[in-house]
């Protein structure tokens, strides 16, 4: 059972995802704290899972929160690799930029 | 009792704050070196969150993958690409006031929906895997990880094989000017364009008997142009 109520790990993890989304739109031109912004909001969604599975006695939601972890960890590493090979070619990881696959 | 479940909810206030005042210098901070710093951060709050709701598994695993593999290969391309990061700021004042609209409307509707929301009392009846008293957390997890959910547990090898081979493949590029072995062209060498017989007479010197390498170019003029061209690549 938890130590502390649900609530407050529900709160904590909506204010993680507002502030990941938020960052998303502040730092429009920097992929990278873009990418940065995405691991905080799947941040939040790990935290409500384990939250969940703490309050409830079920060991499901921390299984969920390791595929989770998975996922983010893969997902960070294609990411950055895009970054990598865009500057190589463009000199800049400016989001605007990206934009020669626009029809 | 009592005591413990105070110093618990004192530790969860501490490191909740910790973390949202790191997640902000995250999302707001100049030099992107120190936002990839307060990331860490924020993973050594949020595995001190777990730790405090019984996940200790995932407590340690949050700081190994996440702070040990995830946020160095942040800082690593953070301190590769050689980016004018002040350039990339330009637009922060102009769209930070979308950015706090958005959240706002988010952070509203998440809200209304936990204002809204109510546990079910029979929620505890459907549970897959009731949590054992006896065991650690750790043991617990595995006991249910390699039988229950195994294979859950394949695919995630599967999408981090899939993520090796990407980042690879993306990030490999053929080099022209790289020089490496060609194992065919070495085995087609023949006795007579890599050994010279060479009679030397008693006393001569060395200049004499014509052996100083390299030779002078008797061979086919298309092989030895291919030949300087590649000299002259690999000194670039």
């Amino acid at each position: 059972m938890l130590a502390v109520g649900l609530s407050h790990y529900l709160t904590l993890g909506a204010i993680l995802m507002v502030l990941g989304v938020f960052g998303i739109f502040m730092n429009r031109k920097n992929v990278i704290v873009i990418l940065m912004s995405i691991e905080l909001i799947l941040l939040a969604a790990n935290l409500n899972f384990v939250a969940f599975s703490a309050a409830l006695g079920d060991l499901v939601g921390q299984v969920f929160a390791m595929l989770v972890l998975t996922v983010a960890a893969a997902e960070a590493a294609i990411g950055l690799a895009i970054v990598v090979v865009y500057f190589r070619n463009r000199g800049t990881i400016e989001v605007e930029a990206i934009s020669t696959m626009r029809g | 009792m009592h005591g413990d479940a105070m110093i618990a909810s004192l530790a969860f206030y501490l490191f909740g704050a910790i973390l949202i005042a790191a997640a902000t210098m995250v999302v707001t901070a100049r030099n992107p070196v120190h936002s990839v710093l307060f990331l860490i951060l924020t993973f050594f709050n949020a595995a001190a969150l777990f730790l405090i709701a019984g996940a200790e598994f995932l407590a340690m695993i949050l700081v190994i993958v996440y702070v040990g593999a995830v946020a160095v290969l942040f800082l690593f391309v953070v301190m590769m690409l050689d980016v004018n990061f002040a350039q990339l700021r330009e637009g922060f004042q102009r769209y930070a006031p979308i950015g706090a609209v958005i959240g706002a409307i988010l952070a509203l509707e998440l809200v209304m929906i936990f204002a809204a929301w109510q546990f079910a009392a029979e929620a505890s009846v459907v549970r897959m895997a009731p949590m054992p008293g006896q065991v650690t957390n750790t043991a617990a997890l595995g006991r249910v990880m390699y039988t229950d959910f195994v294979l859950l547990f394949q695919a995630a090898g599967l999408v981090l094989l899939v993520a090796m081979i990407g980042a690879i493949v993306l990030t490999l590029r053929d080099r022209p000017r790289s020089r490496r072995q060609v194992v065919a062209d070495q085995l087609a060498r023949s006795v007579e364009e890599s050994v010279a017989m060479v009679d030397v007479p008693l006393g001569a010197g060395i200049g004499q008997t014509g052996i100083l390498r390299p030779l002078p170019p008797p061979a086919p003029p298309a092989k030895e142009e291919a030949h300087t061209h590649g000299h002259g690549g690999g000194h670039h």
